[in-house]
């Protein structure tokens, strides 16, 4: 059994009690490199996971997998819609 | 199993479009050769490697490395005639797992999992049991033959010995997939315990030349890693040993490296190209220009006639619209799927490559 804060953990698409990311919500700080969205628009960088909150701007834990990846916020759960 | 947390691929790999990536590497000026005198020296290392079947000297590769661009396909199609020769027509399809990632106490200037680097890599412990079998399933059905566990450490200490010697048996015994293992720096005891395991092939990589490692790396040495390398064949096992192109060695070094790796003798070397990344020393180099990457492929292939030469990381940055071609320089093998921390292309878009290529997927072992 994988422990609870394991990147791995959970189902993607649930919406975890602890995840304050509600759908529709403007994202404040850029998934790249994690600087407010006010002055990075987004990096374009396709071939990598999400590094940071949208939300808060924290690093994501990320597990990547020959066939996925996994990205959590320590607080905020996983971003949707990255 | 029901009741046990496994990891269910969340997100399938993203199709690319060309990758933003900015200026190219320039090439290094090279000199004129008359056409009469770059033919004759193909033609030699032709029958040294097809009639022969020896391997070519430092001094025969310099001889190539400086042929002028327009070159680079006529070395390529030698490499390819080279790889079916020496190895045949097969494919070895694999996945490789980050099953810790980040943390890493080294320093080695190309790697954002390294702690002692301000890079977005977040540290993460060792993946339970459960979680590295759903990658190798994962990987199983992708359409791969071979799995590579990869810690980001120095070197494993006891407890990790102990979990890799659970899972690689494990892992073999549940999906078939030969089981490869990239746990840094080993001792005599460690290459031992390991090859008794059941581990298929183990990575080390030299990454560069000895004499530009210091500028990569400074808290182990390349003869650190060649130890290892030595151990790794004396006890059994498989060598998987591989190089990161792009770090701002001169072509000499370059084929310094392959002569080094040809004293190595390793069954697999992976060929990485440096995909920059942030926060890193390397952070700001400039990617290696696609038909550079081509021009190398093929000159490993043609210094390492025998190796499983893999396609490994920084392959869809570096190579772009170019990753077929490669394929025909001299590559026959490939990482599918994801990498340790970056995204590769679908599986769906590799396999479709190589059936275009009628190059059939298989399990290899060295030189037939």
């Amino acid at each position: 059994m994988a422990p609870a804060d394991s990147p791995l953990m959970g189902d993607p698409g649930s919406v975890d009690q602890g995840n304050l990311y509600p759908s529709g919500a403007s994202d404040r700080f850029c998934t790249g490199c994690g600087s407010a969205s006010t002055s990075c628009s987004g990096c374009n960088r396709p071939l990598d996971p999400p590094r940071f909150c949208p939300t808060c701007g924290r690093r994501l834990t990320v597990a990547v997998t020959p066939g996925g990846y996994r990205a959590r916020c320590r607080d905020h759960g996983e971003p949707i819609g990255v | 199993m029901p009741g046990e947390a496994t990891a269910t691929p969340i997100r399938t790999t993203v199709t690319l479009s060309a990758p933003n990536r900015g200026p190219d590497k320039p090439s290094p000026q090279r000199i004129e050769i008359e056409s009469i005198d770059a033919r004759a020296r193909l033609s030699a290392v032709e029958v040294a490697l097809l009639d022969e079947k020896r391997l070519l000297t430092t001094e025969e590769l310099a001889g190539l490395a400086e042929l002028p661009d327009q070159w680079v396909t006529s070395l390529a199609a030698l490499a390819h005639q080279v790889r079916l020769a020496w190895c045949g027509p097969e494919v070895e399809v694999e996945g490789i797992l980050s099953a810790k990632t980040g943390g890493c106490p080294e320093d080695c200037h190309f790697c954002s999992q390294s702690s002692r680097f301000d890079t977005p890599v977040k540290a993460t412990p060792f993946l339970e049991a459960g979680e590295v079998l759903a990658a190798a399933e994962e990987t199983k059905a992708l359409g791969a033959s071979e799995f590579c566990i990869v810690l980001a450490i120095r070197g494993p200490d006891e407890r990790t010995m102990q979990r890799i010697l659970e899972l690689v048996p494990m892992i073999h015994e549940q999906t078939g997939l030969n089981v490869a293992v990239s746990v840094g720096l080993l001792t005599e005891e460690q290459a031992r315990r390991l090859a008794e395991g059941g581990v298929h092939r183990y990575n080390h990589n030299l990454e560069t030349s000895r004499s530009f490692f210091p500028h990569v790396v400074t808290t182990h040495s390349w003869e650190e890693r060649e130890d290892t390398c030595r151990l790794v064949r004396d006890h059994g096992m498989e060598l998987c040993c591989g190089a990161l192109i792009g770090m701002g060695e001169t072509d000499a070094q370059r084929v310094e490296l392959i002569g080094q790796l040809q004293e190595l003798d390793p069954t697999e070397v992976p060929l990485n190209f440096l995909n920059p990344r942030p926060g890193t020393p390397l952070g700001d180099e400039q990617p290696v220009a696609a038909w550079e990457a081509i021009r190398w492929i093929a000159m490993f292939r043609l210094g390492l006639p025998g190796v499983i030469l893999r396609y490994a990381g920084g392959r869809e940055v570096t190579l772009r619209e170019l990753q077929a071609m490669g394929m025909t320089s001299g590559i026959n093998a490939l990482i599918v799927g994801n990498y340790l921390t970056t995204l590769g292309r679908s599986a769906d878009e590799d396999l479709q490559m190589l059936s275009d290529l009628r190059m059939p997927v298989g399990a290899l072992t060295g030189v037939l």
